[in-house]
């Protein structure tokens, strides 16, 4: 099978991405909003903040992923896309990693790289343990986009799908979320929990794919 | 495979719990009372687990082994609808869903007030166990709201189907995440490497207990299945009254 509706469709998924959403900055704001919003619920006494920022960056970071993913598959639904690829009998599976890889580059990358300015306003330390924390901040975020791509097909054709993804993908969430924060605060990379972070990533990047292309033959029918 | 698709043919499935379900039901009903009389009055109680309190271990030890062996149940059916497309076995996963949900909040909710005088807490975010169930609660939650929202009932059979495959292979990795947690729920004591150590004046009456609840899951599973088929049937007698008319 020749890689090009793979291509087409992540370089696509890249121009939707960043123009419909003005660009990484749509995300970025949202991440960047939805984080500080808790020094204005909770208080701001430095050491408490120091505390809980990195567990804010991370709820802060799914919530994006998930309001970001509602329609990545729709619109293949709505536009017949699905069905050519499925009629070329193009490799659906790649195709849906490859589109959701594109969100992540457009939505969840910008948000890792932002994460150390974040982290500075949570009285987070300066130095190189921020890059580090940008580093983890885009593995898990990465397992986010895929597991939370597996809801986005599931519901690709139930209209108003967002608050299914989330409630499909939360649970999935989970692992991503424990042993990011624990990587969080071990903060060294050769430690286990950013080891085991990275291997549930790995996880979700080789299972999501077939249940995406699952849900997506589902949604053709 | 010749078993599988023995039963699932709906007729024998039909014949067959048409008896099994009201005895399920029956002998499920008499051990549960049997285990709460023996819990509640007959057993000394264990001031170490708190004092009489200990008494709801006799309805939250076997609300937990079927809140996990519900979702893995679940899992299956969904399998093997998947793989073979047994109408029954999408029947049984759609059957199993709710009545999972319910003993899962059963095991939290008397986990809850067992946790309250023993340990000073209704809710403890680093104990591995409650968590596990909790996650186990809102993939249910999940595949039922994801049932819900398919137009068509072929449609919403292969999303479930894929939802609980998703979520099974998920749980171990769920499982451990959460498992790394430290706990301060009391370790396993009824099923261990070497034997059960639990004393036998509680053991019998748990076990007891522990089959009344599967034999009742059972039994509801079953009358939601047989509901589900009469359903079906009923829609395309009228499908079929109405094409004839």
């Amino acid at each position: 099978m020749s890689p090009k509706p793979i291509l087409s469709a992540f370089r696509q998924a890249l121009g939707e991405s960043w123009a419909g959403g003005a660009g990484a900055l749509l995300p970025l704001g949202f991440f960047a909003g939805a984080a500080v919003l808790v020094p204005l619920g909770i208080g701001t006494e430095p050491g408490m903040l120091r505390a809980v920022g990195p567990g804010i960056l991370w709820v802060s970071l799914a919530l994006s992923s998930l309001v970001t993913l509602e329609r990545i598959f729709q619109a293949d639904v709505e536009d017949g896309a699905l069905d050519l690829w499925l009629q070329a009998g193009a490799p659906v599976s790649a195709i849906a990693a490859a589109k959701t890889f594109a969100h992540w580059l457009t939505a969840g990358l910008p948000l890792a790289l932002m994460s150390p300015v974040l982290a500075l306003m949570f009285q987070a330390q300066a130095g190189i343990g921020l890059l580090t924390g940008a580093l983890i901040y885009g593995i898990g975020g990465l397992a986010f986009f895929f597991w939370g791509g597996v809801g986005a097909a599931l519901s690709a054709t139930v209209r108003r799908g967002g608050l299914l993804i989330a409630l499909i993908a939360l649970p999935l969430y989970v692992p991503t979320a424990i042993f990011g924060s624990m990587a969080m605060r071990g903060a060294a990379l050769g430690d286990t929990a950013p080891l085991l972070l990275a291997a549930s990533t790995l996880f979700a990047l080789a299972a999501a794919p077939f249940a995406m292309a699952a849900a997506l033959r589902l949604a053709a029918d | 495979m010749g078993m599988l698709s023995a039963f699932a043919n709906p007729h024998r499935f039909l014949a067959l719990s048409h008896w099994l379900a009201p005895l399920f039901y029956v002998v499920g009903a008499a051990l549960i009372a049997w285990g709460l009389w023996q819990g509640l009055w007959v057993v000394p109680k264990d001031d170490y687990q708190g004092g009489d309190i200990m008494r709801v271990m006799f309805i939250h030890v076997p609300a937990a082994w079927l809140a996990m062996a519900s979702y893995s149940a679940m899992a299956a059916a969904s399998f093997i609808w998947f793989i073979w497309r047994h109408e029954l076995a999408d029947i049984a996963a759609k059957a199993i869903a709710p009545l999972g949900a319910v003993w899962t909040v059963l095991c939290l909710a008397t986990g809850s007030i067992w946790g309250k005088p023993t340990w000073g807490t209704w809710w403890q975010w680093d104990d591995a166990r409650m968590m596990s169930v909790l996650f186990l609660f809102f993939l249910f939650l999940g595949y039922m709201a994801l049932r819900a929202a398919m137009d068509s009932r072929q449609k919403a059979a292969r999303a479930g189907a894929i939802l609980a495959m998703v979520g099974a292979l998920n749980v171990p990795l769920i499982k451990f995440s959460v498992d790394m947690f430290t706990s301060l729920h009391q370790d396993a004591s009824v099923i261990t490497a070497d034997g059960p150590k639990m004393a036998a004046v509680y053991l019998w009456p748990l076990m007891m207990s522990g089959l009344g609840h599967s034999l009742l899951f059972g039994a509801l599973v079953m009358t939601l299945m047989r509901a589900e088929i009469w359903t079906r049937r009923a829609a395309r007698q009228r499908a079929r009254l109405l094409a004839g008319a």
